[in-house]
């Protein structure tokens, strides 16, 4: 005798199939765009995971990295966990049979070259620099995966949230210090970030463009009005003992200190909203605070 | 030359580069503007940069320094064979193996001395191997291979360690690990590590007596009073406090105890009471040297101080092999 939750099971199994097969029956006839993309999609690189999550219809995508369901990294652990992860190799890639394959422009470039000669498509994404960058990505995963209704869908969301957002205080000056020292300059994402939600970027003030390390005698000379950390990894390292150096310390007492998660900030997707979130209730904070030490000293 | 001359120098060179090592930085300060923050503490963030940043990595870099070369020089003089080192025979890198399981077992997060105390451990436990494997009547060959595999060994269980770490940064600081870096050390790495260096130092300089008599032969030694038992216990305990404290802030820097005994020993008539104190002194300046070399060739970049002490100090060890083989000859 069978079980009944398998008998159930197999009931509902039934009912899916019948289900699946009248999605795709209303699907052609109403959606032709989704049926002329792809149906086996792999996304081999963090920020493609995330964007093709949010645009994919159900059943398109096959696989995403195994980053996307790592908390530190990214911004959509829970619905990471409903597809298989891969590590990216082609030989694992390739045994899926993707009819696309989405990948960084900074993913491992043997692994995209191998694809390619054995003549799977492979659409690369380069990081995003900017806040525009993340709509022009939304839109070109989502042409790939013939998703366009839903892509500029996101879109309109995505720059709604942004003019929302943007911070009308004049900008104080921030820094960003990750592990080991590092931090970004201009052009690049986080620079952006700070810039749209009342900030400047103090590294960028110093010269640096891009990522990079600022050694911590130059960020303590610099003075700066906010100091940015991410959260800890679990584990020790000396890199992430140098967030805890008294010297940063005393500069963090002077001035505002934020810590943020890594996840919301690597990639352009719109989870960088909370990420402008964040640091605009951080300007807010810090305004605030300060109108009351004038208070204070008048 | 005459000794207390040759101190007096000694110090003063130290003194120099102490000073020195406190005026360079990627921050371009003044050097008065610097001086005056050290000093009298003026200006807020030259004071933090000059007393949190540079002045912790200026006393690391005498104190490292000195226990590095007061232990070579003790390990020669106890071993009587020149090529005694503690990066060489695999204290160093044992002792890196104990701090690395403090921190990555939360050990050291737990209890602040758990980092120094399993350096030290470490380090005890590879001196008793090197002695065991390689004692007085070893042979310069027995030692140098015993001394390859501890440090191997320990290398490798380092690198196990931090390649297995949660910690996506940890697998990066093997190379701090085995070739030692000061940057970014604060004043809570100098209350940590200090005492347990200048308790091993005093310990080592009580040696003197009994190498110098070791010097003549065990037989004689022991005739003229020397407790052989006692002098190895001594040294076990002294080299693994120094050493042990020096690696858990700063890593494994090597090749300091090998140069810096073997230029000063003819200076002071080859007699090891005499070269303790000097080696100490002279490793201080070996250190800060290379410390303040690593600042000026690569400011931003953090290059590993066993790299300059290497590229000074293999030179040296091949032409020891050399000596040592024409004599053997």
């Amino acid at each position: 005798m069978a079980h009944p939750s398998v008998r159930s099971m197999s009931a509902c199994a039934r009912a899916s199939r019948r289900l699946a097969l009248a999605l795709v029956a209303g699907m052609t006839a109403a959606a032709p765009a989704v049926a002329e993309g792809p149906r086996r999609v792999v996304s081999i690189n963090l920020c493609t995971d995330q964007l093709a999550m949010l645009l994919a219809a159900p059943g398109q995508l096959l696989s995403v990295s195994h980053l996307a369901s790592e908390p530190q990294t990214s911004a959509m652990v829970e619905e990471a966990r409903a597809y298989p992860a891969n590590r990216g190799q082609a030989e694992q890639v390739f045994l899926l049979q993707p009819d696309l394959v989405l990948a960084g422009t900074f993913t491992a470039r043997s692994s995209v070259d191998l694809l390619r000669r054995l003549g799977v498509e492979v659409v690369e994404l380069p990081p995003a620099n900017g806040l525009a960058d993340v709509s022009e990505h939304l839109r070109i995963v989502g042409r790939a995966l013939g998703r366009e209704a839903q892509a500029e869908g996101l879109v309109r969301d995505y720059e709604a949230g942004l003019e929302r957002l943007r911070s009308d205080l004049p900008p104080a000056r921030a820094a960003m210090y990750y592990p080991s020292g590092y931090t970004t300059g201009s052009g690049t994402l986080a620079d952006a970030i700070l810039r749209h939600a009342g900030f400047s970027n103090v590294a960028a003030e110093l010269g640096l463009d891009g990522g990079g390390n600022l050694p911590l005698e130059r960020l303590v000379m610099a003075a700066p009005d906010m100091i940015v950390t991410s959260a800890a990894y679990p584990g020790a390292s000396r890199a992430e003992e140098l967030l805890a150096h008294p010297a940063l310390r005393a500069v963090q007492s002077d001035a505002g200190a934020a810590e943020v998660s890594d996840a919301d900030w690597i990639c352009g997707t719109p989870a960088i909203l909370p990420a402008l979130r964040t640091m605009a209730e951080s300007r807010r904070g810090l305004e605030s605070e300060r109108l009351t030490q004038w208070d204070g000293t008048r | 030359m005459r000794y207390p001359l040759l101190l007096g120098a000694l110090a003063l060179v130290v003194a120099l580069l102490f000073t020195v090592s406190l005026l360079v930085g990627p921050a371009a300060l003044g050097l008065g503007e610097s001086l005056q923050a050290l000093l009298a503490g003026r200006g807020e963030a030259v004071v933090l940069v000059m007393r949190e940043i540079r002045l912790p990595r200026a006393i690391l870099g005498l104190a490292v320094g000195a226990v590095l070369g007061i232990s070579g020089a003790a390990l020669q003089g106890f071993l009587r064979n020149p090529l005694a080192e503690p990066g060489l025979v695999g204290v160093s890198s044992s002792a890196a193996l104990g701090a690395v399981i403090a921190l990555q077992t939360g050990l050291a997060a737990a209890f602040t001395l758990a980092l120094p105390l399993s350096a030290l451990a470490g380090a005890a436990l590879s001196v008793l191997l090197i002695l065991g494997l390689a004692g007085p009547r070893g042979g310069a060959l027995a030692l140098i291979l015993a001394g390859v595999a501890i440090s191997a060994l320990a290398a490798a269980g380092v690198a196990l360690i931090l390649n297995l770490s949660p910690n996506p940064f940890a697998a990066m600081e093997i190379v701090f690990w085995m070739m030692g870096s000061l940057a970014d050390r604060s004043m809570s790495h100098v209350a940590l590590a200090l005492p347990f260096m200048i308790a091993g130092t005093v310990l080592l300089l009580t040696l003197g007596r009994g190498l110098d008599a070791l010097t003549l032969g065990e037989d004689a030694a022991e005739a003229l009073g020397v407790r052989l038992g006692r002098l190895r216990l001594t040294l076990i305990l002294g080299t693994a406090l120094s050493v042990g404290a020096a690696v858990a802030v700063a890593g494994a820097v090597g090749f300091v105890g090998l140069v810096v005994p073997h230029i000063l020993r003819p200076l002071v008539g080859a007699r090891p009471s005499r070269l303790l104190p000097a080696a100490a002194l002279g490793g201080a300046a070996m250190l800060l040297a290379a410390d303040i070399a690593v600042r000026v060739i690569a400011p931003d970049r953090d290059l590993k101080l066993g790299v300059l002490t290497a590229i000074v100090g293999s030179p040296f060890f091949l032409h020891l092999i050399w000596r040592m083989r024409r004599v053997e000859a």
